[in-house]
């Protein structure tokens, strides 16, 4: 598709962060106690481990797939944490592990969808609740909260009095990576090609399965990163951490403008749906929205983030339709 | 993968895991290391019981699910007291009663729209510490009830009843129904449920008492708060011990069950069945016989106190230090307890004659 300035400005990524920019200069202007450093750090804080997950996922439903697992994944981590913890192992060791721990989740989530070739959604569902359910058995109902301070402050802490809290900079960090792996590189475009098409893109030569077998391991990876993360942002590991978090970093996706069906999307925009999700529920508490009022904003928004960019799709196509049949001057 | 492919993976695998593994040997930070980090963070205000009740306050609850109705009830009690002491109440909070992150954004939020005072219900122990301990930093009192943070995190716990009560009281209402002697048993939640173990504990405690000399306790089943699982478990431990007097259920969930079962039987009004229970779950057994009287605490009063608390606290009548004493209006005066806990004292027995007065 050609990006002229016209199709540009109606792409979906281009809107959600128009969107995004719109609700925070209104919230900035017109709800109390918005715009102060505190709240702001509060905010990133809390939506931190969904922009965390949304990077790996963006890849994968950009390459077609899609991890419900997630969760899970991360409850799993955060209960392998508070156990070994409880056993008097170094938090220096147990991090590391459930890092490995989330590579291997991953690593199962990926060869069973292609070695075996089974639907990641189906996959992913059936994981969903083993992995759910062994973090359960390692941890039962327990509450592991008593984790080192410095690691504590690391994760809920902000930079002196700025709004930026410390774990926001390595974020920064593998958003740069994200966007570069995906927009930059080989490996990326092959992603849109499978998502597009994989049976052309394997005729092309792209080593489809194992592309995917990677965005699976990254997601597990990611996943139970933000399950430590998670453990010591609110310090507390259960293995009932991050439930539902897999519905809110799809439908941040969603928003930010990737096919579901795969082959389109940006990083950009899926960052920018993230923070506008988590940007509209803040400043709708501050207003004292109720719990179940936010609920049928964010349903709304995402069945409008499903429909928008189809429409806004095929007035790009229409545009550069009616574009083409202009005669030059 | 391929196969060299999956031996490289394998590889790096096994190098991270030494890796981590070698880290361990050389120390790091574990439990035992971190133990003496968290100094306490204990207000240095003094206490002045004189202070006149200030009006006007801001004070927020904040249970652990809202349109739950225990915690509905809770905190209408809690906003009668607001009301009355002429401050303005507010109720806010997630729609899950295991959305921690939800809760703790609760918590930022009243930091935010800075509220004078506010009650928690806290979903876990250390989750809220950050967000609370950030909300006290900008002059905001926090009175737990129902369910406490670590002590550091909050002024003042309004408990529901000690733990020791509870325990003792129930198997004390066993004995006065079955006549002190039989087989009796109690039907858990999980086995892990630290205040459900901590109960049962203090129950084989009074049993020892030469009172209970004739009551045996057989078996301790759990039904892990799920209602078909102790209906089985009910039906389980009267088949493994056909000569039952009595059972315990700690749980609303297991004693609702046991009711069910035993309404349904051929046990019902032989074997006596009390614990924990709402009076809007066991209003049917208790009319149709099946069980004599049950107890919990009484939730509109747990919030009462828990506002009368969050206002004496914001009046500086109190900063909830231990031997600290202040007036709850008609419900009397409390003395605050060890880490800073309020009981509310015994629990309520519903039976017969009083349970058509709560409705909850």
């Amino acid at each position: 598709m050609a990006d002229l300035p016209l199709t540009r400005a109606v792409r979906w990524d281009t809107v959600v962060g128009a969107l995004l920019v719109v609700l925070l200069l209104a919230s900035f202007s017109f709800v109390d106690g918005f715009g102060n450093a505190l709240n702001l750090s509060f905010l990133l804080g809390n939506t931190l481990p969904i922009a965390l997950i949304a990077l790996p996922m963006t890849l994968l439903v950009v390459a077609g797939e899609i991890d419900l697992s997630v969760a899970s994944t991360a409850g799993l981590s955060g209960a392998v944490m508070g156990s070994l913890w409880n056993a008097g192992m170094a938090i220096e060791t147990i991090i590391p592990l459930c890092l490995v721990l989330g590579v291997l989740c991953g690593l199962v989530n990926g060869l069973l969808v292609t070695r075996l070739g089974l639907p990641s959604l189906a996959v992913t569902i059936g994981t969903m609740a083993a992995y759910r359910g062994i973090a359960q058995i390692i941890l039962g109902s327990d509450a592991v909260t008593d984790f080192p301070s410095q690691y504590l402050d690391f994760a809920a802490g902000r930079i002196g009095d700025t709004f930026l809290p410390y774990a926001f900079l390595p974020f920064l960090a593998l958003l740069a990576i994200a966007v570069v792996i995906l927009h930059a590189t080989p490996f990326g475009r092959s992603l849109f090609a499978i998502g597009a098409n994989e049976e052309a893109a394997r005729f092309a030569g792209i080593r489809v399965r194992r592309h995917k077998l990677w965005l699976f391991v990254a997601t597990g990876l990611m996943a139970s990163l933000t399950g430590v993360f998670w453990a010591l942002h609110y310090a507390s590991a259960r293995y009932d951490n991050a439930t539902g978090l897999e519905l809110s970093v799809v439908a941040a996706v969603l928003l930010g403008g990737i096919d579901f069906d795969g082959g389109r999307g940006t990083l950009g925009g899926a960052i920018a749906g993230v923070f506008l999700l988590g940007a509209l529920q803040n400043a709708m508490s501050l207003l004292n929205v109720s719990a179940q009022s936010q609920i049928v904003v964010t349903g709304v928004l995402l069945v409008v983030s499903v429909l928008g960019p189809r429409v806004a799709r095929q007035i790009a196509t229409a545009r550069a339709g009616r574009q083409a049949t202009i005669p030059s001057h | 993968m391929s196969a060299p492919a999956l031996r490289r993976a394998c590889l790096a695998l096994a190098a991270v895991t030494s890796l981590a593994l070698a880290a361990t040997a050389c120390g790091g930070t574990t439990k035992d290391s971190a133990k003496d980090d968290d100094a306490g963070t204990s207000s240095h205000a003094k206490a002045d019981p004189g202070a006149a009740t200030k009006k006007g306050l801001k004070v927020a609850f904040l249970p652990k699910q809202v349109n739950n109705p225990y915690f509905t009830t809770a905190d209408k009690g809690g906003e009668k007291a607001v009301t009355e002491l002429g401050s303005t109440y507010k109720e806010t909070g997630p729609n899950s009663a295991t959305d921690t992150s939800g809760q703790v954004s609760y918590v930022n939020t009243l930091t935010q729209q800075q509220v004078d005072a506010m009650a928690v219900s806290a979903q876990d122990p250390g989750a809220l510490c950050t967000a609370l301990k950030q909300a006290m930093k900008n002059g905001i009192k926090v009175v737990t009830y129902d369910s406490d943070t670590k002590p550091e995190c909050r002024n003042a716990f309004v408990s529901q009843a000690s733990a020791e009560a509870l325990g003792r009281t129930q198997v004390q209402l066993l004995g006065e129904q079955t006549g002190y002697k039989g087989e009796i048993a109690i039907l858990s939640a999980a086995q892990t449920a630290t205040n459900q173990n901590t109960w049962i504990d203090f129950m084989k405690d009074e049993l020892k008492k030469p009172k209970y000399k004739a009551m045996k306790l057989v078996k301790v089943a759990y039904g892990n708060d799920d209602a078909q699982q102790s209906f089985q478990q009910t039906q389980g431990l009267l088949q493994e011990h056909p000569k039952l007097a009595g059972i315990i259920s700690p749980t609303t969930v297991g004693i609702k069950a046991a009711a069910q079962y035993l309404s349904g039987s051929k046990y019902k009004g032989k074997v006596a069945l009390t614990g924990l229970g709402t009076p809007n779950d066991m209003r049917k057994y208790v009319k149709n016989g099946t069980v004599e009287g049950f107890e919990l605490w009484d939730p509109a009063k747990l919030g009462e106190l828990a506002a009368r608390t969050a206002v004496a606290l914001s009046s500086g009548q109190i900063t909830g230090k231990e031997g600290e004493t202040f007036k709850a209006g008609a419900m009397g005066t409390f003395t605050i307890g060890k880490d800073g806990v309020v009981d509310l004292g015994k629990p309520t027995v519903f039976d017969r004659k009083n349970i058509d007065d709560y409705h909850f």
